[in-house]
């Protein structure tokens, strides 16, 4: 295969697995994270678990859905500008021809049994396959006391004081350059 | 964005009722996908048919795009400093803590009863324990909702 050739396989690769993605997320936001730690880390080896996170942070402070900023980012990463817009199309792709071709049906049906039903069946996996991806980015990144004080900085920031994700970030940015920053230039710590 | 969607589409331009919002909103948690991009689209839709989609979801998906795009080329560039080295040593934990926020909060809409409490579990064994793709267990979580709240809806709706 050419260059050309090699670059168009992954083009299409970004769209069909962010439409992949697209497809199986329900409930927005973070429910999408579980599917990507499995796609672009474990399946294509796109990403390893410390770029995945780091993306999720600039995600996370950049304006936008986090999903779809994680799939220009990554699309970029692995292709330049074509692979961020053929990853972005590929993540909202689903949502467009779904929400188009049943937008109807679904305003009649949304609250029967059935759709309630298997809503609240998702809802439940959701929880379990976020917190499962919580576990795996907590055993690929917390490898000390410091990371642990920070996890429960931003737990207690979040539910106790209600602070904003993206200030939490930004603090734990600023803990991160003191707490490991400093063991640069400090032997021994 | 939802909040921001809302106030500009039913309070500011005044293109959908509220009530109308609400069933928007509904639709878009309820079918997959990001929720701001399934808001879009349906206003769209709702407002201008499918030209009005494309160009609803073109107006959200562009502005952060671009901004991702310029912090995409530009990070790779200090990705390698100490210091941006240190500091994506304290964020990374940050994100467990969110990601962990995250669950938290949906479990607390969803984990109700016993039996959302085994969908939970079976879910996350089968994740994390096993390593099943996520996709099989979404399809999976969704026909054992259906099994084990059906019943249950319908006695809601029907004392309605």
């Amino acid at each position: 295969m050419g260059d050309d050739e090699i670059m168009t396989v992954l083009l299409f690769k970004l769209l069909f697995t962010y439409a992949k993605m697209g497809l199986f997320t329900f409930g927005g936001g973070y429910a999408m994270i579980p599917l990507m730690e499995k796609e672009l880390i474990q399946v294509h080896k796109w990403l390893s678990m410390q770029e995945f996170m780091d993306i999720i942070a600039i995600a996370e402070v950049t304006p936008g859905p986090v999903a779809v900023n994680c799939a220009t980012y990554v699309g970029y990463k692995m292709a330049g500008v074509w692979g961020a817009a053929f990853a972005t199309i590929g993540v909202v792709l689903p949502s467009f021809v779904i929400v188009i071709s049943i937008a109807s049906l679904f305003l009649k049906y949304k609250d029967t049994p059935s759709v309630k039903a298997v809503s609240k069946g998702l809802r439940a996996a959701v929880t379990a396959m976020i917190a499962s991806a919580a576990l795996s980015m907590a055993r690929a990144s917390v490898v000390d006391v410091r990371g642990i004080v920070i996890v429960g900085l931003v737990v207690l920031g979040i539910f106790k004081m209600k602070i904003h994700p993206i200030i939490c970030i930004f603090l734990a940015a600023i803990l991160g350059i003191v707490l490991w920053g400093g063991a640069m230039s400090v032997p021994g710590l | 964005m939802v909040p921001l969607i809302q106030k500009e589409v039913v309070d500011e331009k005044g293109w959908i009722e509220a009530e109308d919002f609400i069933d928007i909103l509904a639709l878009a948690q309820t079918a997959p996908g990001p929720v701001a991009a399934n808001t879009s689209v349906f206003v769209g839709y709702k407002l201008v048919g499918v030209p009005g989609a494309v160009w609803a979801l073109a107006g959200t998906v562009l502005p952060s795009f671009i901004v991702i795009l310029v912090i995409a080329m530009y990070f790779a560039r200090i990705a390698d400093s100490a210091v941006i080295k240190a500091a994506f040593s304290g964020i990374r934990p940050a994100v467990v803590a969110l990601v962990a926020s995250a669950a938290i909060n949906i479990g607390k809409t969803a984990l109700h009863d016993i039996k959302g409490v085994v969908i939970c579990v079976l879910a996350f064994l089968a994740v994390a324990i096993i390593g099943i793709h996520p996709i099989p267990v979404i399809i999976g979580s969704g026909i054992l909702g259906y099994v084990f709240f059906k019943d249950d809806e319908a006695a809601v709706l029907k004392s309605q």
